[in-house]
């Protein structure tokens, strides 16, 4: 394999991992505020399908992308109200969620477009595209000098490929995805805010008993999480992909959950997990590669298994211990 | 006089059909410890969350120094500098020390200038106050008595005035427990106002100024302490006399039941708990094993009700109980006599979402005189049921009731009738009142004496010394594993005790043989 042919799979990882790492912080605040969410998935695609749905009346991505945060937040919402207010069980809810997301897309897709449950292609403003950084060949060069992009990287010293294939020509939610990262590690580390997010998670009594609402700080994280699955969901339906097929998520917050116990929930742990799970999804594309390189014919299908079986790897202990909030899943109630 | 800390007026609060709080006015007095004491259910907690915001009252009035207050959450009471300890802690435990005393209580959004001004402002509190804590440990690594450390720490923090604290010496050992009142007396010098919660009467007398006794959702007295009985106090709690003291006869041992050669455990971390312990039990007398929790006594009841492995020699009437494997499991050792009321009554003695009369026959539910063919016989367990409930005072006496429904006490009865009846030649045990109220703590200690009388042999272990001294005949003492020490009930006394509890075994300089005049039967042990 050469070094080029390593950069693309790298790309293509990191493009891959952005839906899984956003969807992973997502659950990472929900989970650490004590409130279990197996309905990434379904507030994924909800914001999948609102952000294509309202990219293409709009022609707008932004527009399509603040739909889709609706779509999800609303989830969020309803998820907060069954296991907050409600204290019900939060992996029913959760459940309940993606039902009514695999449904309801496909449901109201059709009554909107008549095209068997999808949207339009979303073309031109309506998608968020490569953003070229400075420097970099990007598509304009390629323009400019009639030649096929391909070459021209081909052609260039092993730092610029670097530069214009694996950093640059990313759309602007895969940056804002990256930073996302250090900015939850500031906020849970460094601020009084994470200090009683992470608190409320683990005892909420000790919260409750120092005067600060529990409930308010567990909607706020609920609903932080509903905004980064809504733009998990707005990258697949108008970066990753232009346009909302049926179940376009694919079990990509289930594989966010599993990246979130393997990375104990921690988010700079988050990154790697997701980057980890990215690059096998990456594989998964590319099975020549993996046969050159260890020249054996290995099934995809094992490929797009090994998060799971990486996580029970990790949960039975093998990898150090994965220790969850003490308070998960446990609706708080005042005790006498 | 000046205005009084905390004044409540008339303060009713009832949950359903149930009156916690009837019409309470209460006085307290800055500057003092004002002792609450009362049963499991006298509505002590109950008004206590009154006052730190958890509950709001139906009907009655709070004043904080003479203004009249009112204290809707927990904030407002931490504004009216009201701080509270409260028995299962309110701390997160992978957060450090300075972590928890900032939680709610944070200077700014930023941390790291509320970590910095809560480092000063702990290391000017623990000189103030004896309190020193190691800022950075995380909570987890904590002993229990620092993790109470840091919870006052926390309240001070957040500038108390009136301390709560709710039954704080349940959960320490001895050490740690006098540690604790000699915080308080320091807080109490520097003009804080401390109430405290607690079952032990011993702990009201010596530490508080004023008393305040509550039955049943009503104040019935407030006392100066000094004016006061153990015994007054504690009728005044029940509502009638109650025996302080175990009124027993000599015993009369007879033929050796229990024989213990050499009796090693290692538990499941490899840690060897019990290093080699000869110890016998007769019939017709009650043995009872003092010591610090954590000593080895556990794992002695463990092995001997069957439940974890051992090695060498048991013998029960004279025929060698195997130590290992199946022959050595919790079925066998009833089959050999032997009955076990287990230390942690809740996780071991009863299934607690289970009805009491489901309980009544766990572990005898082979017994054949309770099947029914293939089935069980549930209707005559229920009925067999509804009489040991009777005849052993349980209250409710409803064995529908879920086991979790039933108090400590009421919970313990059940254990109890279900291994007392089964007529054993050999009873275990462990800490039989601990969390149980003081009415029940006669009745069960009265029905262990019984238990004796009629020539059976008990195995007793508690952490309780005054239990140890008032209930049993012969004292054995370990430390560390080993048995350091054994004495005649009637001729030893707390203090002997306590040195053997600490592995030292020279004891001639505070050894009496006088009967043991300088204990202190009155102390009942605390709810858990």
């Amino acid at each position: 394999m050469d070094f080029l042919t390593l950069l693309q799979v790298l790309d293509t990882s990191v493009r891959l991992a952005t839906p899984l790492l956003l969807a992973c912080l997502a659950g990472l605040y929900s989970e650490r505020s004590g409130v279990v969410d197996i309905g990434l998935e379904g507030k994924m695609l909800a914001a999948a399908f609102f952000s294509a749905a309202v990219a293409f009346y709009s022609g707008n991505a932004w527009v399509g992308l603040l739909a889709g945060v609706g779509a999800s937040v609303a989830l969020a919402i309803v998820h907060g109200l069954a296991s907050i207010t409600f204290r019900g069980n939060q992996l029913i809810s959760g459940v309940a969620i993606n039902f009514l997301a695999a449904g309801m897309t496909v449901l109201v897709a059709q009554s909107w477009f008549r095209q068997g449950g999808r949207t339009p292609p979303l073309q031109g403003d309506a998608r968020f595209n490569p953003i070229e950084l400075p420097f970099a060949i990007g598509p304009s060069d390629a323009a400019a000098a009639d030649r096929p992009l391909s070459q021209l990287i081909a052609e260039a010293g092993p730092l610029q490929q670097f530069y214009s294939e694996l950093i640059s020509g990313h759309s602007s939610l895969v940056y804002l995805a990256l930073l996302t990262v250090p900015f939850t590690w500031w906020l849970l580390f460094r601020t009084r805010f994470g200090l009683r997010l992470r608190a409320v998670g683990e005892n909420p009594a000790a919260v409750d008993t120092a005067g600060v609402s529990v409930v308010w700080l567990r909607y706020a994280a609920v609903l932080l999480c509903g905004v980064l699955c809504g733009v998990a969901g707005a990258y697949l339906s108008s970066a990753l992909q232009a346009g909302f097929v049926k179940d376009m998520t694919a079990g990509r917050g289930f594989i966010a959950l599993a990246a979130l116990i393997f990375a104990k929930w921690r988010p700079v742990y988050a990154l790697g997990a997701c980057l980890l799970f990215g690059l096998f999804q990456a594989l998964e594309l590319r099975p020549d590669i993996i046969e050159n390189v260890i020249g054996l014919k290995v099934q995809v299908q094992l490929l797009g298994a090994l998060p799971y079986i990486l996580t029970v790897v990790i949960l039975a202990g093998f990898v150090g211990k994965a220790i969850p909030p003490k308070a998960s899943a446990q609706p708080y109630i005042k005790e006498r | 006089m000046t205005a009084p800390a905390i004044e409540l007026k008339g303060i009713s609060k009832a949950f359903g059909p149930v009156q916690a709080n009837k019409d309470i006015s209460i006085s307290v007095q800055p500057g003092t410890i004002h002792g609450i004491i009362g049963e499991n259910g006298a509505g002590k907690s109950t008004l206590m969350s009154i006052l730190y915001g958890f509950y709001k009252a139906d009907a009655g009035e709070i004043f904080i120094k003479g203004e009249k207050t009112l204290i809707p959450d927990s904030q407002a009471a931490i504004r009216a500098g009201i701080g509270m300890v409260f028995q299962h802690f309110k701390l997160v435990e992978n957060f450090t020390v300075l972590e928890n005393i900032i939680l709610g209580a944070e200077h700014g959004a930023m941390l790291n200038s509320s970590l910095g001004n809560a480092r000063k402002e702990l290391k000017h509190l623990a000189e103030e106050y004896g309190l020193n804590v190691n800022p950075d440990e995380v909570i987890e690594n904590l002993s229990v008595g620092h993790q109470q450390r840091v919870e006052i720490l926390k309240a001070l923090y957040r500038k108390a005035e009136i301390l709560i604290l709710d039954e704080p010496t349940g959960v320490l050992t001895p050490a740690e427990a006098d540690q604790l009142f000699r915080i308080l007396d320091r807080l109490r010098e520097e003009g804080k106002t401390i109430i405290l919660i607690t079952h032990k009467l011993r702990e009201i007398m010596e530490y508080t100024d004023t008393v305040s006794v509550m039955r049943r959702g009503e104040m019935t007295a407030t006392v100066k302490t000094s004016e006061t009985s153990p015994e007054h106090l504690a009728e005044l709690m029940v509502g009638r006399k109650v025996l302080l003291r175990v009124d027993k006869k000599p015993a009369e041992p007879g033929a050796t039941v229990l024989d213990i050669k050499g009796l090693r455990v290692v538990d499941e971390a490899g840690v060897e708990r019990v290093k080699g312990i000869d110890l016998t039990v007769h019939a017709g007398e009650i043995v009872g094993i003092a010591g610090v929790a954590g000593n080895g006594q556990s794992e002695l009841l463990e092995v001997l009700g069957g439940f974890a492995d051992g090695t060498g020699e048991i013998t029960m009437n004279g025929v060698a109980l195997p130590l290992t494997g199946h022959g050595a499991d919790g079925q066998a050792r009833r089959a050999a006599g032997i009955s076990h009321v287990p230390e942690d009554r809740q996780r071991e003695g009863l299934i607690m979402e289970f009805a009491a009369w489901e309980n009544t026959v766990f572990g005898y539910h082979h017994s054949p005189e309770i099947q029914n063919g293939l089935l069980m016989d549930n209707k005559g367990i229920y009925t067999e049921a509804e009489a040991k409930m009777q005849r052993f005072d349980v209250r409710p006496p409803d064995p529908k009731l879920a086991a979790k429904n039933f108090s400590g006490g009421n919970q313990q009865k059940i254990v109890l009738a279900r291994e007392i009846e089964r007529n054993p030649d050999l009873l275990l045990i462990g800490q039989p009142t601990r969390g149980v109220d003081i009415g029940a703590i006669e009745f069960i200690h009265q029905q262990v004496v019984n238990l004796r009388d009629q020539g059976k042999a008990i195995l007793l272990v508690s952490v309780e010394l005054e239990e140890i001294l008032s209930l049993a005949d012969r004292v054995v003492v370990m430390f560390d594993g080993h048995i350091t020490g054994e004495r005649d009930a009637a001729h030893t006394n707390e203090k002997e005790l306590g040195l053997l509890m600490a592995g030292i075994t020279d004891t001639s300089a505070v050894a009496n043989g006088n009967g043991g005049n300088d204990t202190n039967p009155q102390e009942v042990p605390a709810d858990g």
